[in-house]
């Protein structure tokens, strides 16, 4: 308990001092946070669309983006006569910009499509697409920045679209997406193929085979499970490694406040350090009450920062150009990991000034000061 | 004088020695300690009496182990400082330290200040509580256990800071100076409990002090001049 006092009457002796140190955590999480769960909400609506109604992903091996892949006709037509495989529905990705917006992605996709199929249409006829190649289906969110509805045109890129339809989709990418056939996507963007063929098979057992076989027959084509590429897809890798490194700058920005406050807390406070020394004090326990003092910090600009942050969060779910895009569920395991890490800045904070009180003499210290 | 450290000297045993101790700071440029022979038995009071700078308060610290001898022996109840890698365990349970500052925490109160050496030795809370509260009585602090050190008054503070020092129980109580802030009356009665309560506990006491009065009611007084022993009398 007198330890605990000793703690918590250092941290209120110096109020504004500690305050300025919690800040400096706690917005360096919320940075974290809200980094990390919107570049994985991110991952996760982009997994989302591959992963529609589907198990496995086949797409051109080596490309560092699957807007670069291309496979051939010729390797869809083949595998989709593949007993083993129940439906594989091409996808091409291509990305244009109107006027008033830089990026709008869109989906060359066929009628069988499970985004086409499967989708809530608000307006339209899901049975007109494809039947004329300038017909493009819009995202809900899509119509709504385009300021289009069904019957319209709509300059996208440099062509003009007739618009058949609008989907509601709770997915980001789609909702803010063009539909368009896939032989309409093929000329528009200049390729013969399509960027990737999802897969669905017949049987769950048979994804080994179906992967081996692939890899024999088109050595220049690689097939994931959706998973699977979900984790070594080189782009996630670089976002998810971009977001938790901008997010461990702002806590060594955060660990910085606390070495500040811990080296400043020692300093004032020598006299005092040297007479719990002279009462018996070791140095682990001198060490504890520093550490202490620098955890109880950490602790509490983490779940200041995790308030912060779910609210920036929640605010940015609401602006109506970001609807869609930012998935507010917040993973047990990023709570953890950023609890873990504000402590670890504390305590990192901490070790200098502990190792720095642990060799107060206090002999000098109750001579001089 | 080496055989003395640890042994028993007739019916009296020798709890704290120093042999040709030796002490200076600024890499020897201020040469303290001049190979000082000191001895004080078990129960016994000791005044160590002498100018300023002339190393009572240095020789105080080296045989409490809060500081280290350049050369010689410092010996408390038969161990040597230096040799034991812990001198924390004797300042915890063997040797308590009063200041002429009294050197409390101001933000902590009176209970808590007198605790801090039973968490740094780790005793029962129960233990320590009642260790407290009679301490506290028999220096007339009951009522002020839970006031803050800053609402108390010197001479309280100094009372503070002698149970502070006897709350584990020490065999030797260390004493630089105890009375040197207080204004005379004050003074003479923190000295008569220091002395009241040594007796009663059956603490060996080595204290330094200018006060001629008071050294003189010891039961043995230590004169040093520049670093040395220049006389010492039984009283």
């Amino acid at each position: 308990m007198i330890l605990l006092k000793l703690i918590l009457t250092n941290l209120s002796r110096h109020r504004v001092r500690s305050f300025i140190s919690i800040a400096g955590i706690a917005f360096s999480v919320a940075a974290m946070l809200t980094i990390v769960t919107i570049l994985q909400g991110a991952v996760g609506m982009f997994s989302g669309i591959l992963s529609s109604d589907s198990q496995i992903i086949v797409f051109e091996r080596n490309v560092s983006d699957l807007f670069f892949s291309d496979v051939a006709p010729s390797a869809l037509k083949e595998i989709a006569s593949w007993p083993m495989v129940q439906h594989a529905d091409p996808v091409l990705f291509g990305i244009v910009s109107s006027a008033d917006h830089p990026i709008i992605t869109c989906f060359g996709v066929t009628e069988a499509d499970a985004r086409i199929r499967k989708a809530t249409w608000i307006k339209g006829d899901r049975a007109e697409f494809g039947k004329h190649d300038d017909d493009v289906v819009l995202g809900e969110r899509a119509a709504d920045f385009l300021a289009t509805t069904v019957g319209s045109r709509v300059q996208i890129g440099h062509g003009s679209f007739h618009v058949i339809g609008i989907l509601q989709t709770t997915n980001g990418f789609e909702d803010g997406g063009v539909f368009m056939p896939l032989s309409s996507a093929q000329s528009f963007f200049h390729k013969n193929g399509s960027s990737v063929i999802t897969i669905k098979l017949r049987s769950k057992d048979e994804i080994a085979a179906f992967k081996s076989a692939v890899k024999a027959r088109f050595p220049n084509l690689i097939a994931l499970e959706d998973q699977e590429f979900t984790r070594s897809y080189s782009q996630f890798k670089i976002l998810k490694a971009t977001a938790w490194a901008v997010g461990g700058c702002g806590l060594l920005l955060g660990g910085l406040g606390v070495a500040n406050t811990m080296i400043m807390s020692v300093f004032t406070r020598i006299r005092e350090i040297a007479i719990l020394r002279v009462n018996g004090f070791s140095n682990a326990q001198i060490a504890g009450m520093i550490f202490g003092e620098s955890a109880l910090v950490a602790v509490a600009g983490a779940f200041a920062g995790l308030v912060i942050g779910t609210c920036f969060l929640l605010v940015l779910q609401r602006i109506p150009a970001l609807h869609g895009y930012v998935d507010v569920t917040i993973e047990p395991l990023v709570v953890m990991i950023v609890i873990v890490l504000a402590l670890l800045t504390g305590v990192a904070g901490a070790l200098y000034p502990a190792v720095y009180a642990m060799r107060i003499r206090a002999v000098e210290a109750l001579r001089f000061e | 004088m080496s055989n003395l450290s640890s042994t028993t000297n007739g019916s009296a045993r020798v709890v704290l020695s120093a042999e040709q101790v030796w002490k200076s700071y600024d890499a020897g440029a201020i040469t303290v300690l001049k190979g000082v022979n000191f001895e004080a038995v078990e129960g016994r009071t000791v005044a160590l009496c002498g100018p300023s700078g002339c190393g009572k308060s240095t020789l105080l610290h080296l045989l409490g182990g809060l500081d280290e001898a350049d050369q010689g022996r410092v010996t408390v109840n038969g161990r040597e400082l230096g040799r034991d890698p812990s001198p924390l365990r004797m300042l915890r349970h063997e040797v308590g330290f009063v200041f002429q500052l009294h050197n409390l925490i101001p933000d902590l109160t009176l209970e808590e200040n007198c605790l801090i050496p039973t968490v740094a030795a780790a005793l029962d809370r129960k233990m320590a509580r009642a260790r407290l509260r009679e301490l506290a009585e028999r220096t007339g602090l009951g009522h002020r256990l839970n006031h803050r050190i800053q609402k108390l008054s010197g001479g309280e503070r100094q009372r503070t800071a002698l149970c502070r020092a006897l709350m584990n129980k020490p065999r030797i109580l260390l004493a630089d100076e105890p009375t040197g802030s207080l204004d005379e009356q004050t003074s003479a009665s923190v000295f008569q409990l220091l002395l009241d309560l040594v007796a009663t506990e059956g603490v060996t006491l080595v204290m330094a002090t200018h006060d001629r009065g008071l050294a003189s009611r010891c039961d043995r007084l230590v004169e040093m001049r520049d670093g040395r022993i220049h006389e010492s009398s039984s009283l």
